[in-house]
């Protein structure tokens, strides 16, 4: 890989998308770099899932440019999409398949070898307890384990970036620092993790967030330090103050 | 005090899996009283049978001093329950969602003239009286559905999960309603995965697994609990934090974003700390005590309660 | 690079149709309640029509001819002893499906001319059985004619490929083609508007595939359970019901392939329309059952329909299916002689199809 500004994994400038009049995103400009946990926060329709779809590479801008893991996010869609991984709030796993049969759909999807996309689920599973030869369908997994098993899915092909929406919303306290851990290991061995939510205790786990109103970006930076600057005691408290 | 609810030993099971395991709990009349656990804590389980909506299998439960398993209709009659998730008509107009909800439990013309208005003025959702419930936002939603909960001015208001998947403002504003229903005389049940939700409960029965965790006021639960958290910050975090977890005497050490939190127990923690400030010397820590949340809380109550019978693992 | 991500989605499919009972049940029940319907209950031959005579000759001659409706088998033949004026009291109660006046000098005029009218009234508040009844009178006094050598024009019928005009000859074609349709479009619809609203698309989105790779992949194990289900079909019918398969097999086999893929792309077309599985359903259902049943020749005769509705069958892709199964198993037809529903099929799979793949877009909306 040439050039030294490859510390930065997402780098935007001035995106924008809108759908009809309504401007969903209002030139944003970010930088996250290499090996971040970077949170976005807003409310329903302030904007975060429709930036998060565009650096995936699944909405072209309206204007404005990103490149996200060395792609333009507007011309190289297809070689972006197997660099990143995602993990939806719903778990958007397969409830009538098995755990193996999902681990191998996946694998099947990216195109990773069956043995190496084992070996993976293997170790992210094993300290969890879910048996990979078990013969139960996925609906009747607690959900911690769905949860579990849903990030597997998305780190088999080693992505360089992950994207988590709402990962741990609704688990039980155990479960969701257990998950924070494997997230932060993650974090530490160079990956980079995007979490969009509006569960602002969730955003206590990102080294750095950026708050979002109306498509537009009003807060940017690290939690403490955020925290300090408006003086309140929580994440909840600033987002309120923030936003009203 | 009176109790409104009275839950004793109450069992729930579905097939051969237990939702309920001797659950019991009282809430007073005029309080705000949070329900709080995860998914599939029983949560919603218990509601139903207060509700009458589930038969009892063992234990007693009484609604306004009536025995739920017999006088259900009457209790049925004179509280008001809010299922889990969106659960009105989205084809039906607000206002049509409101006055079904009247009919259905024969409220007078002239009481709902009188009502109506109130609600609409509580709720905001005047202006989209006409808008049908599917076409409203998550927050709105909520807000309509608990509006059609107060429509017979119940006495007792059980609310499943109502800020479920809601965004933080219109969390806010949601509560908000709670706190001014309650001014208004009626006692709330509220479920909530979501545990800083607890402090707006005037009190709290922490829930996990069929089990009751701890049943008492915010600020009690907190004062009870034997454990104290503390900070830590340091420039060589990622040195600092493999040392960190392996000494034995912190209970627990989380890595959040920027800052670690330990939990240590409350009478050995000054030792603790003064034993890390000097081993730990070269990293340059910064230690100190902050507030518990109720997610350090019941997570410890919870590992209490998984070391008492070591339970299935997969 | 090689793609091989089609075979991870056709398990994955084949997994979710295995461990889905419904849709197992669909497609097993369905032929099977269908045929035993439409080969016991919905049967087009109608025996034992009482029919009342008021034979005003009384002659030998005209004897002659009531003795022939009765011998036909499928009338019961009666005299009332009721006054002419009171007919429409005999069909008011439901005692009699025809009646038919023998004029007092039909065997004199006969004689002398060789040619008469007689008049037979027939009930038709059921218009299927009364056309099947005046078919029935038209060859019971076309073969008294032939015999006794009165008409003027010898009318000879001579009925091809079906003599006997069975039922099932007609329905088995007809539920293949009508099942296939279902099991095709209903199933593809659902099975990709049910990932849409579970959210897995989305998940599988945001990987590398192509869109080719999710509509190949998902369309192949129900092209698989179609033509299965086709034989299916196929089997009970000739065992059960004695259909005759004139032409080759493999024929049958290339255009139920065909047909399968037109049925497919619609139900592609369906689910890039729909946003829940509730809706593709719907869609689905409309857009195939009852153009299959009313439009397709299945029942009702092409010709016989409104021309505006004709117009509308060209574009039932079962009407084409149809020309060919029956072409190929009621007359042993060949391929040169169904090249022209052939072609048109090929053309409606084709713009459906490129229509579909188009829609569904790797991007969201």
């Amino acid at each position: 890989m040439p050039d030294n500004s490859k510390s930065l994994m997402i780098q935007t400038t001035d995106l924008t998308k809108r759908f009809g009049r309504f401007t969903a995103v209002d030139k944003l400009n970010l930088s996250i770099e290499k090996g971040e946990i970077f949170g976005f926060l807003g409310a329903n329709g302030a904007g975060k899932t429709t930036a998060i779809r565009m650096l995936c590479g699944l909405l072209k801008p309206t204007s404005g440019t990103a490149v996200v893991a060395d792609c333009d996010i507007t011309h190289q869609s297809e070689q972006l999409k197997t660099r990143i991984g995602y993990m939806s709030q719903r778990f958007a796993l397969y409830e009538d398949l098995t755990v193996k049969e999902n681990v191998l759909f996946y694998s099947g999807i990216y195109q990773v070898e069956t043995s190496r996309a084992l070996s993976v689920a293997e170790e992210l599973l094993s300290e969890m307890g879910i048996d990979l030869g078990s013969k139960a369908l996925t609906s009747s997994l607690p959900l911690g384990f769905k949860q579990r098993l849903a990030l597997t899915c998305s780190l088999l092909h080693d992505p360089r970036l992950l994207f988590l929406d709402e990962p741990t919303s609704g688990v039980d306290p155990q479960a969701r620092r257990a998950f924070w851990n494997v997230i932060n290991r993650l974090a530490e061995k160079g990956k980079t993790v995007i979490v969009t939510t509006h569960f602002m205790d969730e955003a206590e786990y990102c080294h750095r967030v950026v708050i979002m109103q109306e498509g537009k970006a009003i807060a940017l930076g690290e939690p403490a330090v955020l925290k300090n600057e408006h003086s309140v005691p929580n994440m909840q408290q600033l987002f309120l103050k923030l936003v009203s | 005090m009176q109790d409104i609810i009275q839950v004793r030993d109450i069992m729930h099971q579905y097939g051969d899996k237990t939702a309920l395991e001797k659950i019991s709990l009282q809430v007073s009349q005029g309080e705000i009283h949070g329900l709080i656990g995860p998914d599939s804590a029983g949560k919603t389980t218990l509601m139903r049978i207060l509700c009458g909506l589930l038969n009892i299998q063992s234990g007693t439960v009484s609604v306004f001093d009536l025995d739920v398993s017999k006088k259900f209709k009457e209790i049925r009659s004179r509280l008001g329950y809010m299922p889990q998730r969106f659960s009105l008509y989205q084809d039906l107009s607000v206002e049509e969602n409101l006055l079904f909800f009247a009919r259905l439990f024969s409220v007078t013309v002239q009481e709902r003239n009188q009502r109506l208005p109130e609600l609409y003025a509580f709720s905001r959702l005047e202006q989209f009286k006409s808008r049908r419930a599917g076409a409203l936002s998550g927050g709105m939603k909520q807000k309509l559905a608990l509006s059609c909960a107060l429509v017979h001015r119940p006495e007792l208001l059980i609310l499943d999960e109502p800020t479920y998947g809601v965004d933080p403002v219109s969390r806010q504003e949601f509560w908000q309603m709670l706190k001014s229903i309650q001014k208004g005389g009626t006692s709330i049940l509220v479920s909530t995965p979501y545990m800083d939700e607890a402090e707006l409960c005037d009190r709290v029965t922490l829930i996990y697994n069929g089990k009751v965790l701890a049943s008492d006021t915010p600020t009690k639960i907190k004062a009870n609990w034997n454990k104290v958290v503390f900070r830590v910050t340091s420039p060589e975090m990622k040195e600092l934090e493999p040392e960190l977890v392996k000494i034995i005497e912190i209970e627990s050490c989380q890595r959040f974003g920027n800052e670690l939190h330990l939990v240590l127990q409350a009478d050995e923690a000054a030792s603790i700390i003064n034993q890390l400030e000097t081993r730990f010397d070269e990293y340059m820590p910064m230690l100190e005590q902050i507030q518990p949340g109720m997610e350090d809380i019941y997570l410890s109550y919870m590992q209490a309660v998984q070391h008492k019978e070591p339970s299935h693992a997969g | 690079m090689k793609s091989n991500r089609i075979p991870a989605i056709m398990l994955k499919e084949a997994n979710h149709i295995l461990r889905d009972p419904r849709t197992l049940l669909i497609v097993v029940l369905m032929p099977i309640v269908q045929l035993i319907m439409f080969g016991y209950a919905m049967n087009m031959e109608i025996r034992n029509l009482r029919m009342a005579v008021f034979d005003y000759s009384h002659t030998p001659t005209s004897r002659e001819l009531v003795n022939d409706f009765s011998a036909s088998g499928k009338f019961q033949v009666s005299y009332p002893n009721l006054p002419e004026d009171s007919i429409n009291q005999l069909f008011f109660s439901r005692k009699y499906e025809a009646v038919l006046l023998i004029p007092k000098g039909f065997a004199e005029e006969l004689n002398r001319l060789k040619k008469t009218d007689v008049q037979l009234l027939i009930d038709a508040s059921d218009p299927n059985a009364a056309t099947l009844i005046r078919s029935y009178c038209t060859s019971v006094i076309g073969r008294y004619n032939q015999l006794e050598k009165y008409s003027p024009i010898d009318v000879r019928t001579n009925i091809l490929y079906n003599p006997d005009m069975r039922s099932a000859y007609f329905f088995v074609p007809g539920l293949i083609a009508m099942i296939l349709v279902m099991v095709s479009a209903l199933l593809t619809s659902i099975a990709i508007t049910r990932e849409k609203e579970l959210g897995t698309l989305e998940q599988i989105l945001v990987s590398p595939i192509r869109s080719h790779e999710i509509v190949i992949g998902k369309v192949l194990p129900y092209i698989i359970l179609a033509l299965l289900d086709a034989l299916f079909i196929l089997t009970v019918g000739m065992t059960l019901f004695g259909v005759p398969f004139r032409g080759s097999f493999p024929l049958f086999l290339g255009f139920t392939l065909l047909y399968v893929l037109a049925a497919l792309s619609l139900g592609l077309l369906v689910s890039t329309v729909a946003q829940t599985q509730q809706v593709a359903m719907m869609m689905a259902l409309t857009m195939t059952m009852l153009p299959t049943i009313m439009l397709s020749g299945f029942i009702f005769p092409i010709a016989s329909m409104p021309k505006l509705l004709q117009l509308f069958t060209y574009i039932v892709p079962a009407k084409y299916y149809l020309q060919i199964i029956r072409g190929i198993m009621l007359k042993g037809n060949n391929l040169t002689q169904l090249l022209q529903p052939m072609l048109a099929l090929i053309i409606m799979t084709v713009v459906m199809l490129a229509v579909a793949v188009k829609r569904f877009s790797l991007r969201l909306k």
